[in-house]
């Protein structure tokens, strides 16, 4: 069974039509997104995360046909115009990329975390709180820390909403 | 892609109501977290769907104008972390549902989802039943209301007929106001885990001394379980160490913890008494008691 | 001058965009799925097998059992080919087996058009087993009379050394001796990316094998060996790879999907293993068991070590056989002036095959013998540092096993950083006379490591230089990044050598066997200095040749000339630039009489294994009513030699730091003694530690020159996930007085253990 499906993905609208049966994970990736990786397919990795309406979520453990009606975004809609974005040029810097499997789904993880507090000066146990989602066996965790204080120390004042 | 053999969008809470008694071996989908994992592992008997992941008329938190506090069944834990309402009077629910998992599944999971799979680990459960709350259930003959206590009727069941729909939760002004409560998770990880053993207090003081204790165990019996005999034990009681060693040596008599691959009984117990001192003594503190 | 400088690496801006493609992203038209059929038993034999189902089920293409498969035997480990078959590795493996040896095990595999059928497929197969008697741990399996898993028996292998004296004499008159046993997990890798492999026919005769892999060119020569095919009818590429940690140094599903491709005429035919399967079927670590003795005297002096170990290599050899010998022979660096005795035993169980996971034996091994140094200090009343410091290796010692001298070696000075930082002497005066719920202690242990596997294996390295017609070089290299930035450290040297910017090298990061210069993977922290040899000398030929055409070029001698910052110049002017290097490509491959692609290429061999070391230090809490540990500071000192990329060596010691916190505290799969049955095989079972669980991560290097190697580096991938075990252990007794001679450390351990001492 199929269902129309429109949604917003990186800033473009579809249309398209899915298996029921379809993960977000696998509708995505048959678009392309092949940032969105698999690591354990039942919400346990996080290497799959994506943001939905600006939450992050785990796309292989949600119906592709929730999609409808949402803006999702992915690692490789983060850059643009051929520049990164603040958070993956923090990675970059900050030297928390190695094996890259993790990366893009806590890139999300970290955009998300890094909009909803602009300009709050945030402790690293908040930090690790909003990432404890996403595992990763390459960093030990600490230069991604790192990437995202970077990150918040770079922005402006901003208004900010509650802590997840 | 999920091995999914029969899917159902349902457009409203009757229609599910419908949808369920129509189709045998259904069951509802709603935040996902458990459902989709369950047929990952091959479960067939999660093979057939109704779908009320959109039923927004599920979702939403407020107070009645009595003061009591409605939680919408498919309000999610981020929803309920986030509320003002619940943070304000009944902090310990969104302490506890913060302690599930990580960003990502609380995001999406959902409080009534956590409710109805019957998990005898279920981080939202021992602070709802602190706060005794009341189930708004709908099935094919209306609305009812039960309380969360005994609800659960064993790992994994809960009283819920096949065809009904947990709508929402109620907690009532006089089982939150002067409450102070606390949950502790006592797991093998800080967080992306299962209790080993959860503990939650709600402590209500009368002058010096502990008015009520409201003590939940989850994982300590086969279903989560109100600690009669150590609740007694606290009743009347100064705050001193030795309410808690009383309270600590009461608990015994509430819980039936089990060895399994994953704990032995003895280090259950041990931890059980230690955590019912521990956090009784955080709720008494934040009552406003001292020691 | 890019080696010392922490430049940004190469595929930094591929991962973060997302754009970097694993595996499973290079899909192909008409990819077959093939699924398994697992053992739910730890052991016994199939008696009936029945795939009728199965192949009745509507996009089913094909039912393999362990009936249809070649009957020939071969090994999985990741090591380079033996001249010398008494060193061969250990062939016990089919690509399906009839005798089940662990829960979990091949007996046929499915092959469908799409995932959900292919496991639908794999749960109509029907099975029946004879079930034979289990035997899980060490004392189990090597029993008189306990069931063969292969027909030689259990034991797969006994090593025994003794070096540096007698050590029963030293023990007859030591001051004083400790003795003790400790026993250490069976962990997994958890790389993030699971085993995924795909083959293909792209003629009637030649398989492409693309894998998840550490090691291309050992995958081509033992899917050869499965197969029976040459050598040359196998090709292997390597996309980018989510992790390894030794887990890739292993065959695992190649020979498979080229076995289903060659039956299925050519088509495309993939595994893509689940998380679950990963755990269960790729490999583990070896789980230890150890009896251990150290002698001290009052003088202070570590006077010898004596070391039984039983290590569990599970249902098959794959590195089995060679581990205990790397791990115990390189321990031997680290107290070079005392007597050890080594006696070393790997065998057979019904548990998941172990194989090679980072630092190879080593920190089970170091494991026992830090707690042991541990405990002969205190003996002798002296400081844990301060003897350390008495006793560990110093540059000049000489190993007392091979006789070979150490070049280089800084721990005396690592262990003193780390006693600075930590101010170890006010803290733990601080912690003395504790009686509270919550106690703090402080712990130290130092290891040494090798760099590479000679002179056990073969150290060949090959790298391939071209000069591209904009003056930016192209280097291939037979080395293997699997995310530890090798490529970039690559790039440095070649930078470093060749006066280009790092920005004008680019590194071939995916492998390819048919194109790719020889090399035998990414294992044993080997990469960095093998391959630095073959960059060198083929930097210095492409140097000299691009010379000897500025020379054609400009008349000048190319004596004369240099190559500084991509430019043409007089070496005693070098500010001045005589020509751009972009010129002079374009004039090489252009000019219609002179020059040619300029490329240089080299192969060498390297017959050196320096000693590398180092030290953890933690400070910690461990709440007694709740048996918890919380580290308060924890970090590593390092002598790697130089520092070829500060920012990256530093993500390398938080990584493995993470990974030893884990084995020390958390993790450990579980399985039952009596059916092999495996409890926790998945991610929410089995405690990896999350951002939550990690604590701040901290580094220091002590740099020395390594005389023998090309840019001066010794290893440093896999060595700090060595110490911070034992350091933890260590802390652990200083808070609470209580030994605790096993890990993980978990609260059930911990419990058990308080309990015992009555502190509970």
């Amino acid at each position: 069974m199929r269902k129309t499906v429109s949604c917003t993905i990186n800033g473009r609208a579809y249309t398209l039509s899915v298996d029921v049966r379809q993960s977000l994970l696998d509708m995505l990736r048959e678009l392309g997104l092949t940032s969105v990786k698999e690591g354990c397919g039942v919400g346990e990795c996080g290497a799959c995360t994506v943001l939905v309406n600006g939450r992050a979520i785990d796309s292989c453990i949600y119906l592709a046909v929730w999609a409808h009606g949402k803006t999702i975004r992915t690692a490789e809609g983060e850059a643009a115009d051929g520049r990164m974005s603040a958070v993956q040029q923090a990675y970059v810097d900050a030297g928390a990329v190695q094996c890259g499997f993790c990366t893009p789904g806590l890139i999300m993880t970290s955009t998300a975390f890094v909009e909803r507090h602009r300009g709050r000066k945030v402790s690293r146990q908040e930090i690790r709180r909003a990432h404890a989602g996403n595992l990763c066996r390459c960093t030990g965790y600490e230069t991604i820390i790192r990437a995202v204080e970077k990150c918040l120390g770079r922005q402006a004042e901003m208004p900010s909403d509650d802590g997840d | 892609m999920f091995a999914i053999d029969y899917y159902q969008q349902a457009e409203s809470v009757a229609q599910a109501v419908a949808l369920l008694a129509a189709e045998p071996g259904a069951r509802l989908v709603a935040g996902g977290t458990d459902v989709l994992i369950r047929l990952r592992e091959g479960r067939g008997d999660y093979a057939r769907l109704v779908d009320i992941n959109g039923l927004e008329e599920l979702r939403g938190i407020g107070l009645a104008d009595d003061g009591t506090l409605r939680i919408g069944a498919l309000s999610t834990f981020r929803q309920v972390m986030a509320s003002d309402d619940v943070r304000r009077l009944v902090p310990v629910v969104a302490e506890a549902v913060g302690t599930a998992g990580g960003p990502q599944l609380r995001n999406v999971a959902t409080v009534g989802g956590n409710i109805c799979n019957g998990a005898v680990s279920a981080d939202s459960v021992g602070a709802l039943l602190v706060h005794d709350a009341q189930l708004e259930i709908q099935g094919p003959e209306g609305r009812r209301r039960t309380p969360l206590q005994g609800f659960h009727t064993g790992p994994g069941r809960v009283a819920l007929a096949r065809d009904e729909v947990l709508v929402a939760l109620h907690i009532r002004p006089r089982d939150y106001r002067g409450f102070g409560a606390a949950y502790y998770k006592y797991a093998m990880r800080e967080a992306m885990d299962i209790a080993t053993i959860g503990c939650t207090a709600a402590v209500r003081l009368e002058g010096e001394a502990i008015g009520e204790l409201r003590l939940v165990f989850t994982v300590a019996a086969p279903t989560p379980v109100r600690c009669a005999h150590a609740e007694a034990a606290a009743a009347g009681r100064p705050l001193t160490a030795e309410t808690l060693d009383a309270v600590a040596a009461a608990v015994a008599a509430d819980v039936q913890p089990r060895t399994s691959w994953r704990a032995r009984q003895d280090f259950r117990l041990h931890i059980i008494r230690t955590l019912a001192a521990r956090v009784t003594r955080r709720a008494a503190e934040r009552a406003g008691g001292k020691f | 001058m890019a080696v010392g400088k922490s430049v940004t690496r190469k595929d930094a801006a591929a991962k973060v965009t997302g754009r970097a493609r694993y595996t499973d992203d290079l899909p192909m038209p008409g990819m077959r799925w093939a699924c398994y059929v697992r053992s739910p038993i730890a052991h016994g034999r199939v008696v009936r097998i029945d795939t009728t189902a199965a192949r009745r089920l509507a996009g089913v293409e094909a039912v393999f059992t362990f009936e249809d498969v070649p009957d020939r035997p071969f090994a999985t480990a990741g090591h380079p080919y033996a001249l010398n078959p008494d060193h061969a590795d250990v062939a016990d493996r089919r690509l399906l087996t009839g005798h089940v040896r662990y829960q979990g095990d091949e007996v046929a595999v499915v092959v469908a058009r799409d995932r959900l059928t292919a496991e639908a497929a794999a749960a109509r197969v029907a099975v029946d087993y004879e079930e034979l008697p289990v035997v899980v741990t060490a004392e189990a399996a090597l029993a008189e009379g306990a069931p063969a898993l292969h027909p030689g028996g259990n034991r797969v292998n006994t090593l025994r050394f003794e070096a540096g004296g007698k050590v029963d004499e030293v023990l007859e008159r030591a001051d004083a001796v400790v003795e003790s046993r400790y026993r250490t997990p069976i962990v997994q890798h958890c790389h993030l990316e699971n085993h995924i492999a795909y083959a293909y026919m792209d003629d009637m005769a030649h398989i492409v094998v693309v894998t998840s892999t550490q090691i291309p060119h050992i995958v081509r020569r033992i899917v050869a060996e499965a197969l029976e095919l040459p050598l040359s009818r196998v090709k292997v590429i390597k996309p980018y790879i989510g992790g390894g940690f030794g887990n890739k140094q292993d065959v695992i599903l190649e020979p498979m999907v080229a076995f289903l491709t060659l039956q299925l005429g050519g088509v495309p035919v993939k595994i893509d293993l689940s998380r679950e399967e990963c755990f269960t079927s790729t490999r583990t670590r070896h789980a230890t068991v150890m009896r251990g003795r150290a002698a001290a005297g009052r003088d202070g002096s570590l006077a010898a070590l004596d070391v039984e170990i039983f290590s569990n290599t599970g249902a098959y050899a794959s590195h089995g056989h060679a581990i205990m010998g790397a791990s115990c022979t390189k321990s031997c660096n680290l107290y070079p002036r005392t007597a050890v005795r080594f006696a070393a035993t790997t065998h057979y169980a019904n548990v998941p095959a172990a194989g090679a996971m980072r630092a190879y034996g080593s920190p089970q091994v170091i494991f026992g013998i830090e707690c042991l140094v541990e405990e002969a200090a205190r003996a002798v009343g002296m400081d844990p540092v301060a003897f350390r410091i008495r006793n560990v290796a110093r540059r000049g010692d000489v190993n007392p096993l091979d006789g070979h001298e150490l070049l280089t070696c800084g721990l005396v000075e690592c262990l003193e950083e780390g006693r600075r930082r930590i101010d170890w002497d006010a803290r733990r005066r601080a912690c003395r006379n504790q009686d509270g719920d919550v106690r703090r202690g402080l712990g130290v242990a130092c290891f040494s490591y090798g760099t590479g596997t000679y002179p056990s294996c073969v150290e060949i390295a090959g790298a391939r230089l071209i000069l591209n017609q904009d003056g930016t070089v192209h280097l291939q290299v037979g080395a293997t990044e699997i995310g530890q930035g090798a490529d970039t450290a690559f790039s440095q040297m070649v930078s470093e050598t060749l006066g280009l910017d790092c920005d004008d090298v680019h590194v071939v990061s995916s492998q390819d066997t048919d194109v790719s210069p020889f090399d035998t993977g990414a294992y044993a922290s080997r990469q960095t200095y093998m391959v630095a040899p073959a960059v060198r000398q083929a930097a210095e030929a492409l140097k000299g040749k691009i010379l000897a055409h500025a020379a054609l070029m400009t008349g000048q001698a190319a004596a004369n000339l240099d190559l500084r910052g991509g430019r043409i110049v007089f070496a005693g002017t070098p500010e001045e630039a005589l020509l751009s290097l972009s010129d002079l490509a374009l004039d090489a491959y252009y000019h219609k009489q002179r020059g040619a692609q300029l490329t240089a290429e080299a192969s060498c061999k390297t017959m050196t294994n320096p000693a590398s070391f180092g030290c953890t230090f933690v400070d910690l809490e461990v709440d007694i009513p709740l048996c918890r540990v919380t580290i308060r500071e924890i970090f590593n000192v390092h002598d790697s030699g130089v520092i070829i990329n500060p920012l990256m060596a530093e993500g390398q010691v938080h990584g493995g730091l993470a990974m030893a916190i884990g084995w020390a505290l958390y993790e450990e799969m579980l399985i039952d003694e009596q059916n092999g049955r495996i409890y926790n095989g998945n991610l929410l079972d089995y405690k990896m530690p999350t951002f939550m669980d990690i604590p701040d991560l901290g580094c220091a290097f002590v740099q020395t020159r390594e005389p023998t190697g090309g840019y001066g580096n010794k290893s440093l991938g896999e060595p700090p996930i060595i110490t911070p075990a034992p350091a933890i252990r260590n802390a652990v007794w200083d808070a609470t007085g209580v030994k605790v001679d096993e890990i993980p450390m978990t609260p059930k351990v911990l419990y058990r253990y308080f309990s015992g001492a009555g502190l509970l």
